[in-house]
């Protein structure tokens, strides 16, 4: 049986975030198991699994070159405006 | 309303979902995949639910001092009520599952039905039941298609099967005389027609399998008036120790 990461949707408005991976024969099997293993507990509204295979990561080795450099670059956070009161969570 | 009529349906539904719940929980550990396993024993659940509640009703009902867990625990196997069917042991999960998908086609339309009853509890519980078994029927269903259209040993599993099952069928739409007067009244549905709505969906699976239908074989019978298979007196002996053995115990 293939690999599948599971994606599930909390609630209407939200995203879906990744809860964990599973087994099964296809994408229809797919979707019950993440059904019966991840939803049990009212956890979800809605379901995305993805064939573990079809996902391309990024490399952990290179986490250095790729992502350091954004540490130092506090300009580029969007916390130098002065907001509207009406946008309270931005 | 025939009150002791409607005791006697609420039993015949509730013995039923117990007993194929606790076939289906026997599974527990023992799934042929983790994800399985889970799923097997959700549909358990699901069931020992629906049984609750129809015992519930029909111990308030009920003419003694009753509660759901007295009936489920303290009759003994000539006081059970549910078909033949879902008292015989769990075997592979080719029976398991075939077995599952007599039932839940069963319960799909039942309890389609049984949402317009006269009697409103029954309504109610038919209501609520009705989407958890459209979600039995889905995977039962799928899995029936996959094992028979797989490898050869699968369709060799679940053609035997069928064999051994296909005859404890009938037994789900048996009438007696209660189940007569609650037809009259439209309490419950006419099961003839039940049964010949149940057989048209299951011959399009069964020929979708392409699996080859038996055509003679031993009907089973007795569950609606107590009588048994040996099968019950173990699973009960399982299933009420606690109860039999530590009476009043509660989690």
């Amino acid at each position: 049986m293939k690999l599948y990461e599971v994606f599930i949707r909390a609630k209407s408005g939200l995203n879906h975030r990744h809860v964990g991976s599973l087994h099964a024969a296809d994408s229809h099997m797919a979707l019950q198991n993440a059904r019966d293993v991840y939803t049990r507990r009212e956890e979800g509204v809605s379901i995305w699994v993805v064939e573990a295979s079809a996902i391309s990561a990024s490399n952990p080795e290179q986490a250095e070159s790729w992502f350091d450099p954004a540490i130092d670059k506090v300009y580029r956070h969007p916390t130098f405006y002065p907001l509207d009161k009406e946008v309270d969570n931005m | 309303m025939n009150e002791a009529a409607i005791y006697h349906y609420l039993l015949r539904l509730a013995d039923t979902s117990l007993t194929q719940s606790q076939r289906l929980a026997e599974w527990c550990g023992h799934g042929p995949f983790l994800e399985e396993d889970i799923a097997l024993t959700n549909v358990a659940l699901d069931l020992l639910g629906h049984a609750k509640m129809l015992y519930e009703q029909a111990a308030e009902i009920s003419e003694q001092q009753l509660s759901a867990d007295d009936l489920a625990f303290l009759r003994d196997v000539s006081e059970f009520k549910n078909p033949l069917l879902t008292e015989l042991p769990r075997g592979n999960f080719a029976f398991t599952i075939l077995k599952q998908y007599f039932v839940d086609q069963f319960h799909v339309l039942l309890y389609s039905a049984l949402r317009h009853s006269m009697y409103a509890p029954l309504a109610h519980i038919a209501e609520k039941a009705l989407k958890e078994v459209n979600y039995h029927l889905e995977r039962s269903h799928g899995w029936c298609l996959r094992l028979s259209l797989s490898t050869e040993q699968a369709k060799m599993k679940i053609q035997e099967a069928l064999d051994d099952l296909y005859f404890y069928t009938p037994e789900l739409f048996e009438s007696d005389a209660y189940l007569d007067d609650l037809q009259a009244q439209q309490i419950i549905p006419d099961l003839t027609q039940l049964q010949a709505d149940w057989q048209q969906s299951v011959d399009v699976l069964l020929a979708e399998c392409q699996l080859n239908v038996p055509k003679k074989g031993w009907l089973a019978t007795g569950g609606l008036r107590g009588e048994h298979s040996e099968h019950l007196g173990y699973m009960l002996a399982e299933m009420q120790f606690l109860q039999r053995a530590y009476p009043g115990c509660q989690w």
